[in-house]
């Protein structure tokens, strides 16, 4: 694909190549979601918000940051926090929604479920949305994710209630649809800029025609 | 006012414990492992939802929403990474019986490589695993 | 009230349970029986939650985070070995 760009999918190719085991440490400036995560769960599990714990766990977050450290994990320098937020409105509705599909399959259908294994090529070069997509799409019932080929950002989806070719046509536009959503809320100035020529002025609402 | 919050407490219970019930009629009635997975991990996420709503509006307090908050969280961050394992074990194992898929764009992706890991250099496996597991 | 929606809560997630311990009797392969011992912690967790709601304390709030975590490494570990067989 031509619009992909080739100086992150050398680096992914690298990173893949790479056996040396040397790990690039990541800097305090990407870390901080990470240690604003831990100093939450810090705080959550002692029940208490107070300064002085708050403290302590930053304490706690920086020595386990140094002890285990993970390789970095690339922002895209861009976020939306309205589109966030609808995206999240919009997981949970879908949650509910597929939940009781799964349960009207699990209670009517039982033996005679169908399902497919699709592969999905993804707009995004980034891990993060990558990661983010699949995440997504497994937690929505009815869909999760077997395999992942990061070289071409490919995920393979296991899903349920398949029957017919326009079935998987129909589960390959979801699939995009998240995959859109995401860009919105967190993908990089790029993406979004090609999101929305693709998808035209009626950006945010529900469809996403091309 | 209380009165109606009861209510909304026991519904949301309710609800929370049939999602619980939905994945035990599905871990029986689906046909194989794959589709087993869908009716095992998902309809928890919307259970436990209800579930530790419930809770927090029954205590009344706002101290423990955090606490909540971080459970469901956690399996939200935990559940679709150990579906990915499971499923990706059981699938590349043939413990997962694949006579209800419709259709599979993966099998000949795997038998590629499953083929190239036999000629070819032990390298091969090991750039697979590390590109599958991200 | 509270009293009869425990009884349809208990008796729901006792039936859940029977499920998964059938599942787990049954299960052809190895990781049907971790995906059934998985729904069976949940099913723990969200006991758990229903005796916090009757008797009115959040004493068991920490158990169910572990019980969480508890569910996902086991079935991390459990995979790992099913795929590490097939190299064997």
């Amino acid at each position: 694909m031509p619009t992909k760009n080739m100086k992150h999918r050398d680096q992914r190719i690298d990173d893949a190549l790479d056996t040396s085991g040397v790990r690039h440490r990541a800097t305090l400036k990407q870390e901080w979601p990470l240690l604003a995560l831990l100093i939450f769960v810090w705080a959550a599990l002692w029940q208490d918000f107070s300064p002085a714990n708050l403290i302590f766990g930053v304490i706690v977050a920086l020595i386990i940051v140094t002890l285990f450290p993970l390789p970095p994990v690339v922002l895209s320098g861009r976020i939306n926090i309205w589109f966030c937020f609808e995206l999240f409105i919009w997981f949970i509705g879908q949650v509910f929604a597929a939940s009781f599909q799964v349960a009207g399959l699990a209670i009517f259908r039982g033996k005679k479920t169908r399902s497919g294994v699709i592969a999905v090529e993804l707009r995004t070069d980034s891990d993060l949305i990558v990661t983010a997509v699949g995440h997504a799409l497994t937690l929505i019932p009815g869909s999760f994710v077997i395999d992942v080929d990061r070289r071409s950002s490919t995920l393979y989806l296991h899903y349920i209630n398949i029957e017919s070719q326009t079935d998987m046509e129909r589960a390959r536009e979801a699939v995009r649809d998240i995959e859109r959503r995401v860009i919105m809320a967190i993908g990089s100035h790029d993406e979004f800029e090609a999101i929305k020529h693709e998808c035209g002025p009626i950006l945010g609402r529900v469809g996403g025609k091309k | 006012m209380d009165m109606f919050l009861d209510v909304l407490v026991a519904v949301l219970l309710i609800t929370g414990c049939l999602m619980s019930l939905i994945a035990g009629i599905g871990l029986l009635t689906f046909p194989d492992m794959l589709t087993r997975m869908h009716a095992a991990t998902k309809p928890q996420v919307l259970g436990f939802l209800l579930i530790f709503t419930a809770v927090a509006i029954h205590l009344r307090s706002w101290s423990v929403v955090p606490l909540l908050f971080l459970a469901w969280g956690m399996q939200l961050l935990t559940a679709p990474v150990s579906a990915h394992m499971i499923g990706r074990a059981g699938y590349r194992t043939k413990h997962a019986v694949k006579g209800s898929l419709y259709d599979d764009e993966l099998r000949q992706v795997v038998d590629t490589v499953t083929k190239k890991q036999a000629v070819e250099t032990p390298e091969v496996p090991a750039e697979q695993s590390k590109d599958s597991t991200s | 009230m509270m009293n009869i929606v425990m009884w349809v809560c208990g008796v729901m997630l006792g039936l859940a349970t029977v499920a998964c311990l059938i599942r787990v009797a049954k299960g052809p392969s190895i990781l049907d029986r971790v995906l059934a011992l998985d729904v069976m912690l949940i099913i723990i967790s969200v006991a758990l939650c229903l005796e916090m709601v009757y008797n009115r304390h959040s004493d068991y709030l920490l158990f169910v985070v572990v019980a969480c975590t508890l569910g996902f490494i086991g079935s991390v570990t459990v995979s790992r070995y099913v795929s590490d067989q097939r190299n064997a």
